[in-house]
């Protein structure tokens, strides 16, 4: 008798978490709307401050796309989770009979989508302002590496941080540092195939994005069930 | 049903309960009674697995807390002073998106989804967005996201909190008629300030003070309740 399981199957929950944060977000426009004014402002300021020549500006068009992407990506983590809380909806999915590292990957995938979208239309706007073209099959993997590493250190951290009171404040400085080597090899990947080095140049940032993920999901899916209890 | 031994719950080196005792017996409709910081939601919280004890136990149904959540989470049914809805989700939606994490079988889903609806009033309003409810209609969708999975145990923390005379007086009939609380088929723990509302609706009084159960007997024996409980609040304060 009690060897049965009264567990909700794992990919369900991720599903329904997901499903769930999708339709929210499709009806309310909330999320994505506002990462993506803070991003095209962000962008905008860039591409009017850096007054710089073409080789200037295709070393730097990586590191203003993923610092955007970071900074509004924050932006929208912190509403993400802060919605949840604050309805009293987190409580809630706690107490479903599922398995917390299930609403972890539902939440995070919900996330990654969402950081995904702004990043897109990011390379697309500074494919126009800085004249160079992003739109690199190369690219497009360090993108969704770097969005992955972003969405599942970030649904980590902001998952912590929505229990504290000064959450909005606390949530940039808890999850930057941690994000550093996302951020870092992500820019650096992204710099080097833009410039159009060689393969060796920017394979070993690729490897070590992609270390750094797998570390940092690993690190959620055993942690996410300490991190929400009480 | 639930029986909770010595069951002690610090934040940091505050005790909020000191060593609670309390049984509650299958169909028993519990009124949890007590002034601010006496331990009330904490207790539910606890119950809930949303919180681990510091120390004690507590069985519900033969499964013991934290160790065999996953047991007694099936059986658990929640209604808060805050909703737990999705406010840019349908009221459809919402009971569907929880519908999955119960794993209730895809066949059955929407049918016990309109079958709630209807019988919490709301079966016209499926289709529309949650923030387009009033408080009152918000709480009895919360009963109806509470009953989706059928719960043995319900846990009533402040459900009242926020609502006007009438919106409180149909969650008074749905309590009993749709959610059989204080039935042989459902047992009910509920937190409130409303001592009038206790006397009338519940079967049991469970009166907290200073962390441990001040009081607990049926409610039928009771002559004056708020006599009851400022006597048993007051001379356990003073000790």
């Amino acid at each position: 008798m009690k060897k049965m399981s009264f567990v909700t199957p794992y990919w369900q929950v991720v599903g329904a978490v997901l499903w769930k944060d999708l339709r929210a977000e499709l009806r309310g426009r909330e999320l994505v709307t506002s990462m993506l004014l803070f991003a095209t402002i962000s962008v905008l300021i860039f591409s009017f401050a850096l007054e710089l020549d073409a080789q200037a500006q295709s070393e730097t068009v990586g590191g203003v796309l993923w610092v955007t992407v970071a900074y509004a990506g924050t932006l929208g983590l912190g509403r993400s989770l802060a919605a949840e809380k604050d309805k009293g909806s987190l409580d809630a999915l706690l107490i479903a009979p599922v398995t917390r590292s299930a609403i972890f990957f539902g939440k995070m995938l919900g996330n990654f989508i969402f950081t995904l979208m702004v990043a897109f239309v990011m390379t697309f706007l500074l494919t126009i302002l800085f004249n160079i073209n992003l739109f690199l099959p190369i690219l497009w993997i360090v993108l969704l590496l770097g969005c992955l590493g972003f969405a599942s250190t970030g649904t980590m951290v902001a998952s912590m941080s929505v229990y504290a009171r000064a959450r909005e404040t606390l949530l940039p400085i808890m999850l930057l540092p941690i994000l550093l080597p996302v951020i870092i090899s992500s820019t650096r990947a992204s710099i080097a195939i833009i410039t159009d080095l060689k393969v060796e140049d920017w394979l070993p940032w690729l490897q070590l994005l992609v270390f750094v993920d797998g570390v940092f999901i690993v690190m959620a899916y055993l942690l996410y069930g300490y991190i929400v209890e009480e | 049903m639930i029986k909770i031994q010595k069951l002690v719950k610090a934040f940091g080196y505050f005790p909020v309960l000191r060593g609670l005792d309390l049984e509650i017996g299958a169909g028993q409709f519990v009124a949890l009674l007590g002034p601010n910081g006496s331990g009330k939601t904490t207790l539910l919280r606890i119950l809930a697995g949303l919180s681990k004890p510091t120390s004690g136990t507590i069985t519900i149904g033969g499964w013991s807390i934290p160790d065999e959540i996953a047991a007694v989470r099936q059986q658990l049914g929640i209604v808060s002073h805050q909703t737990l809805l999705y406010d840019t989700l349908t009221a459809e939606e919402n009971l569907l998106f929880f519908a999955r994490l119960y794993n209730i079988p895809t066949d059955e889903r929407m049918d016990r989804i309109h079958a709630l609806l209807n019988n919490v009033g709301l079966g016209a309003r499926a289709k529309d967005v949650v923030q387009t409810f009033s408080r009152g209609m918000q709480q009895r969708l919360a009963i109806a996201r509470a009953l989706l999975s059928d719960p043995a145990i319900l846990l009533l923390d402040e459900p009242y909190t926020g609502l006007d005379q009438d919106a409180a007086a149909l969650l008074d009939e749905l309590l009993h008629e749709v959610a059989g609380v204080g039935t042989s088929q459902r047992t009910a723990i509920m937190t409130t300030h409303d001592l009038r509302r206790a006397y009338e609706l519940t079967t049991h009084v469970a009166i907290l003070q200073r962390g441990k159960i001040g009081y607990f007997g049926e409610t039928a024996v009771i002559h004056d309740l708020p006599a009851l409980y400022a006597e048993t609040v007051e001379a356990k304060t003073i000790t």
